[in-house]
């Protein structure tokens, strides 16, 4: 029952496999895709940076510049400079205290910040940043003009700056992006195929496990597994088909071994049977002859015909537990008049005037009648021995589809709560200091198999008036299902037996 | 006081069983093997055998059925296996009744006298009766198919007639076993299921019309019935 719960609460392990090789996939695909992206996009705007800024450093170096400058000289240089940016376009402003000019139809540009304007003026050798506006990215380099004097350089007061857009270095590192996401996905989903074939080459061991395992469990001993390959999956399987192995080997042992004990308690008793039955036939003489002869003679003469009559009994009674054991014995319901039967058992042990009695009429039932015979004789036997008269033994019709009650109930002191769960138990006694009672100490045990046999149940307890309280009770409704399909099971048998019978006179005949 | 044979290969048994019968007035005459008790048959004319199932050479079941091709003697099988199978198999050859070993005396004369006393009882009507192809002469005691007589064993008649006496009557195995073999106990139901299919087989009434016997048929979860015709 555990099983199916777990595996509501938690997904399966062919879920799990797949999620784990999905997650493994994602993140080194992602990881691959946002380096390589780092990287690709320093190295192309580093590349573009540089160039421009050394372009416009040269540039600015060979252009000449007249101080003071005026606003039509510098307008000049900016548009020679920016004719000059090549192959990329850029507009040019410059700066030379108030003035402003530029290559362009306004004088300044918005692109340009103050920290960038700071550096410049701070930085001999040029600065350049990074601009985004209205989404798109502007390269800007500020330079200042510096005059030679020999060997030092000195401001001229004049600042150059550089717009260029990075339009082109923007969309091919977006292309990079693109390209990274849409190799993804499909990585991903390429990923699913291998998942799925590892999931199922890991799964199909675990379920033939798991098939083979429950296969043993349900008592087929030979179930062995194909070992594949030389895996920790094959180890497993290979270690399986050992232990399972060993398992049948030491059932088949201990079966063997159940089955030769058995085969010796009924051997045994059969071999017991026949001097028995020599001296069972004469111990009514014995019995009879007895008052005739001198006191001691006659004594040992009674004690052997009485032991006779116990031995006789046990013989018996281990005949019946061997037939149990051995699952031989049979049931043969007739339908019968419940109270009629059990009063037929008291009748023929002289005990109708031991036993009070709550026997309705009318009460019938589909039993066996040989079987109901010796679970009432024990019951109403071990009453008789173990309790203290009187013993009543009352019958309760079945109540629809409840079961028919039968109890047996004596006035003695009732049954130690101790003893109470063994009593069913084979040679079980109640006085351990009394090893040898009157009955064979398997009248309960064959009792409970009798029960059993019709498919009801036999308990002890202690009645409300204090005394061993014995209570039968047998299924009636299934019985009688059970009872009619074993009449046609009969009936076919019957016929078969008919015509095997007939075929096997005459092979007898012939034989002759 | 009845005659009996007893063939037992045991001696113990044999004596102990012998001695027991014969305090009670019975003269008995013993047989250590089937053979031998065949051979007995013709001195000493026994009223009924008492044969034991498991015999060296010839076994109870094979001297069983060789009494039961000349005679209709009653027979009562003695076994010390009491296991279904081997009773079954012991009445299927056409033994009257069994006892299993080890039984007192007491219960073994009791037996005895039940299976002799069964052709014994009061006749109440005179005259054969007919039904279908049978005729049944209880004064005589015979039972005739077509003109032809039945050799039945006595437990095979009494059952016949005792279902033939009240046609289309429904009667339990318990109730059968009570009036036919005289069990005053809860006795054995395959008794009456091995006599029946006996019977059924010795009147030719295997399959009637429909395929079900004709004469004697089962009534499902309760017993047998005689007819309707």
């Amino acid at each position: 029952m555990r099983f199916p719960v777990r595996r509501s609460l938690r997904p399966g392990l062919r879920t799990r496999l797949i999620a784990a090789f999905l997650l493994v996939a994602a993140v080194s695909a992602l990881t691959t895709a946002a380096l390589t992206y780092q990287s690709a996009r320093s190295a192309i705007l580093k590349q573009a940076q540089d160039q421009a800024v050394e372009q416009f450093r040269e540039q600015i170096a060979n252009e000449y510049f007249a101080l003071p400058a005026s606003a039509a000289a510098l307008q000049n240089a900016c548009r020679s400079l920016a004719r000059a940016g090549k192959p990329h376009p850029w507009f040019v402003f410059a700066e030379y205290g108030t003035l402003r000019a530029s290559s362009t139809s306004r004088p300044t540009s918005t692109v340009i910040t103050d920290e960038l304007r700071n550096q410049t003026h701070a930085n001999a050798h040029g600065s350049f940043q990074r601009v985004i506006q209205d989404g798109t990215p502007y390269l800007t380099i500020g330079m200042p003009v510096m005059f030679d004097r020999g060997s030092s350089e000195q401001h001229s007061g004049v600042y150059l700056y550089a717009v260029m857009d990075l339009r082109t270095e923007s969309v091919t590192i977006q292309a990079m992006v693109s390209a990274a996401k849409n190799g993804a996905l499909p990585a991903l989903a390429v990923a699913v195929v291998p998942a799925l074939l590892a999931a199922r080459s890991v799964l199909r061991p675990v379920r033939d496990l798991r098939r083979a395992a429950s296969s043993m469990g349900k008592g087929r001993l030979d179930t062995r597994i194909e070992v594949k390959g030389s895996d920790e999956l094959a180890d497993l399987a290979w270690t399986f088909n050992e232990s399972a192995e060993q398992l049948e080997r030491s059932v088949e042992e201990l079966q063997k071994a159940e089955a030769r004990a058995r085969r010796f308690a009924s051997d045994v008793s059969h071999e017991l049977r026949t001097p028995l039955a020599g001296m069972l036939a004469v111990t009514e003489v014995l019995d009879e002859d007895a008052d005739g002869l001198d006191p001691d003679t006659a004594r040992a003469v009674r004690l052997i015909s009485a032991e006779t009559g116990k031995l006789a009994t046990l013989v018996e009674d281990l005949m019946e537990i061997s037939r149990f054991d051995a699952k031989a014995a049979e049931l043969n319901p007739d339908e019968v008049d419940v109270a009629e039967t059990i009063r037929k058992t008291l009748q023929r042990r002289h005990w109708q005037d031991r036993v009070r009695t709550q026997l309705p009429d009318g009460v019938r039932a589909m039993i066996d009648p040989r079987r109901f015979d010796i679970v009432m004789a024990n019951l109403v036997g071990n009453a008789l021995r173990h309790g203290v008269e009187p013993v009543t033994v009352r019958l309760r019709p079945a109540v629809g589809e409840g079961p028919l009650v039968v109890e047996v109930e004596d006035g003695g002191p009732g049954i130690d709560a101790a003893v109470l769960p063994h009593i069913f138990d084979r040679f079980f006694k109640a006085d351990a200091a009394r090893t040898r009672s009157a009955g064979s100490g398997l009248g309960l045990a064959i009792t409970q198999e009798n029960v059993r046999l019709h498919g009801g149940t036999v308990r002890a307890t202690n009645g409300p008036g204090g005394g061993a309280l014995f209570t039968v009770e047998l299924p009636t409704g299934l019985l009688a299902a059970e009872a009619a399909e074993a009449a046609e099971a009969a009936e076919a048998a019957e016929a078969a037996q008919a015509a095997g019978a007939a075929g096997a006179t005459e092979a007898g005949e012939a034989a002759r | 006081m009845p005659r009996v044979l007893l063939i037992e290969d045991d001696p113990s048994v044999r004596e102990g069983v012998e001695l027991g019968l014969r305090r009670r007035g019975h003269e008995v005459l013993t047989a250590g093997t089937g053979e031998a008790g065949l051979a007995a048959l013709t001195s000493f004319h026994p009223e009924l055998v008492l044969l034991d199932l498991m015999l060296p050479g010839m076994n109870g079941v094979q001297v069983c059925r060789r009494i039961r091709e000349t005679s209709q003697l009653p027979i009562i099988m003695l076994t010390a296996r009491g296991d279904d199978f081997d009773v079954v198999i012991g009445l299927e050859a056409g033994a009257d009744d069994y006892i299993v070993k080890p039984a007192r005396t007491e219960v073994i004369e009791a037996r005895i006298r039940a299976v002799l006393r069964r052709l014994a009882d009061p006749v109440t009507r005179g005259g054969p009766e007919v039904h279908g192809e049978l005729a049944l002469d209880r004064a005589g005691l015979t039972a005739a198919k077509n003109g032809e007589r039945l050799a039945l064993a006595p437990s095979e008649l009494k059952l016949l007639l005792h279902l033939a006496a009240s046609p289309e009557q429904v009667f339990s195995r318990q109730q059968l076993l009570e009036s036919v073999w005289e069990h005053s106990y809860h006795g054995d139901a395959r008794l009456v299921d091995a006599c029946v299919r006996r019977l059924r087989q010795k009147l030719g009434d295997t399959a009637g019309p429909d395929g079900a016997p004709r004469y004697i048929q089962t009534v499902r979860g309760f017993g047998y019935r005689f007819g309707p015709l």
